[in-house]
């Protein structure tokens, strides 16, 4: 305990010095702009950003592209709130309820709650990557392809479970994200799958076409062309704060999300994604109200917020305690770390002590930066919903077609964005709830790789998701979700799932 | 009654079987050792069954006929414009493409005056390749003249 308060004064005294700490606010500054353009999230951001940190020492270029990682998740929440456009695939769970509340005039109060559940989850679960990361670390190690095949298995049922109205129609929808996640060059044999000569689909369907086509374009598909368009929202300064009711609300959301992030963020894979989707599934099955979600619940706003900040932290345990990157962004940040010449691992604490615990408590500064940096940005980012809509929409519009375009400077992702735009637009008016497709898209080739990997350790025997403790836990906890939906047919009642989803509809029960 | 969980078990439904038969092109393997085909076969499988039960249990859904469809002809004419952004943006450039999509969403679709939709289509598509291309440093494509 000592020691570490020791180290971690030692990383103070980095991480507040004044060089440091203005790469720190560059980054942070970057970060949000990058995540608050649709589109170009953390990873193209960091990746577009890296040859600028060459002249830097490594110190500074790490906590810059921190910061970068940070602001990203940070900013990803201002369009999804604002305009139902996610940042980045992140903030897609955030889309549903923020933007609901900003139609309902409290688009003021979601951006502070995401910003206050942000840097909760951000500077929490630090504190618990500095005290937890061993043994995390450790215990994440035990998942091999048999675990982590159940875990995204499990990922996906408890995402349907937790969706309103009819579990077979989320996992439908799950299975389509699946179905389009197979799109591609095999990764085993080499094979093009359903690419039809398009060279470009040879890396897949990417999540932010999807994603910005499935929220973004359907949403604006959906409501351009009503009769009377949404009402220009002129927020006054009063409603531009959460109100204590608000807050109250928020706390607890905040809370779990910080701790479900952290711990799934130490877990191979798109963690920071996949919190947030289970975060918003488990508020939904918490609250109160269930059926207040979809139209505006706080908890929808403060749960996945903090759950993918919290994840950020979480991702950085393997990484730097081991060297080994849990999924594509911290991969890049440590090839960051390899090109300036440091050697992310066990020896890195005590080899380059000022290098790692600057990092720590650049980690603990860019949440306070990234707090004072985005509170008072509120104001100004609510100001756009004054833009009349016929004005508004174009300009979204735009930003789409630029954001999806700039990831792979492919036109082939904005027709896919074009004709996912049109599959929501079409799943909205026959009641179908497009996250679950997300999901599909982000885990297909993981689940793909997990079961092809097992099926090989085990010499093709099927029996190896249910001689590993860990991965028939989780199998098991997947069965018993599904056994749970059915009980409504046995018992001939209504369960909750379908009375949120009557309620949605305001029908009476 | 052709309900929306019906429609949208047909189209679930389809889309399944054209997937089985696409299929047929790559090598299944077996259940021991699974090839290229094996999870999109098994997924369309799965989907199938999905739309079956969705098709089932969708009789309580609301008719096909009480969705409102009124907003179409603004969706079409927005999904042309994004249509035409695809095809011209490696050709015309990002700069006057997107002022001519703009124009036209700003002031035929929507019907605003000259000087601002001129004023907004301009400002935005300059505005934004500023701010991507020469500030973010992430390249969009010039057209004829450098625009």
């Amino acid at each position: 305990m000592t020691e570490t308060v020791h180290n971690l004064l030692l990383g103070f005294s980095v991480a507040l010095s004044p060089p440091v700490l203005l790469y720190a606010f560059v980054g942070c500054v970057v970060g949000t702009i990058v995540g608050v353009l649709p589109g170009v999230g953390p990873l193209a951001g960091i990746s577009l950003l890296l040859p600028a940190t060459f002249g830097l020492d490594a110190t500074k270029a790490i906590v810059m592209l921190a910061g970068i990682y940070y602001g990203a998740m940070y900013g990803g929440s201002t369009t999804s709130i604002l305009m139902r456009i996610p940042g980045e695939a992140a903030s897609v769970m955030t889309c549903i309820d923020g933007y609901a509340m900003a139609r309902k005039g409290r688009a003021g109060a979601a951006l502070a709650i995401a910003a206050v559940g942000s840097y909760v989850a951000g500077t929490v679960s630090v504190v618990a990557l500095m005290f937890l990361a061993p043994p995390l670390a450790s215990f994440a190690l035990r998942f091999g392809p048999p675990e982590y095949f159940a875990l995204l298995i499990l990922g996906l049922l408890v995402l349907a479970y937790m969706s309103s109205g009819s579990m077979v129609k989320a996992l439908a929808m799950a299975t389509l994200g699946l179905l389009l996640g197979m799109i591609g060059i095999d990764q085993m044999t080499g094979y093009f799958r359903f690419a039809y000569g398009v060279v470009e689909l040879g890396d897949g369907i990417g999540v932010v076409p999807v994603a910005v086509g499935l929220f973004g374009l359907s949403e604006i598909l959906a409501t351009a062309g009503q009769e009377t368009p949404p009402a220009v929202i002129k927020p006054t300064l009063r409603e531009l704060l959460p109100s204590r009711q608000e807050w109250k609300d928020a706390n607890w959301p905040i809370w779990r999300g910080t701790v479900l992030g952290f711990l799934i963020g130490i877990i191979p894979g798109s963690a920071h994604i996949i919190s947030s989707f289970v975060s918003y599934a488990v508020e939904r099955r918490l609250a109160r109200r269930p059926e207040e979600f979809g139209q505006g619940a706080v908890a929808g706003v403060a749960g996945p917020e903090s759950a993918n900040n919290s994840a950020t932290s979480g991702a950085f345990v393997p990484m730097l305690a081991l060297g080994v990157p849990s999924g594509p962004i911290p991969a890049v940040m440590l090839a960051a770390m390899m090109v300036h010449g440091v050697s992310p691992g066990p020896l890195l604490i005590k080899q380059q002590p000022e290098l790692f615990w600057g990092f720590i408590a650049s980690m603990y500064v860019g949440n306070v930066v990234l707090l004072i940096l985005n509170l008072p940005l509120v104001g100004v980012f609510v100001n756009l919903l004054r833009v009349p809509y016929p004005l508004l929409y174009p300009g979204i519009l735009v930003f789409c077609i630029l954001g999806v375009y700039a990831v792979n400077s492919s036109v082939v992702d904005v027709w896919i964005m074009l004709v996912m735009g049109l599959v929501g637009y079409l799943l909205r008016k026959l009641d179908f709830e497009p996250a679950p497709i997300v999901l599909g898209v982000i885990l297909a080739p993981m689940i793909e790789m997990a079961l092809r990997q097992s099926l090989a350790m085990s010499d093709g025997h099927y029996a190896i998701f249910l001689t590993r403790p860990i991965a028939t836990t989780l199998l098991t906890v997947g069965v018993l979700l599904v056994l749970l939906s059915l009980k409504s047919l046995v018992t001939r009642g209504l369960d909750w799932r379908a009375r949120i989803a009557m309620a949605e509809k305001g029908e009476e029960l | 009654m052709l309900t929306t969980n019906r429609a949208a078990a047909v189209a679930l439904g389809v889309l399944a079987v054209v997937v089985l038969f696409e299929s047929r092109k790559l090598p299944l393997g077996s259940l021991h050792n699974p090839g290229p085909a094996y999870m999109p076969v098994l997924l369309a499988l799965a989907l199938l069954v999905f739309a079956i039960l969705v098709g089932a249990y969708g009789g309580a859904s609301r008719g096909l006929g009480a969705v409102g469809w009124s907003e179409w002809r603004h969706a079409a004419a927005i999904l042309g414009t994004c249509a035409f952004a695809a095809i011209a943006l490696e050709r015309f450039g990002y700069r006057l493409t997107m002022a001519i999509a703009l124009g036209f969403l700003i002031g035929v679709i929507e019907r605003q005056g000259v000087f601002v939709t001129l004023t907004l289509a301009v400002a935005l598509a300059a505005g934004s390749y500023l701010l991507f291309d020469t500030l973010l440093r992430v390249p969009l494509p010039r057209g004829p003249f450098g625009l």
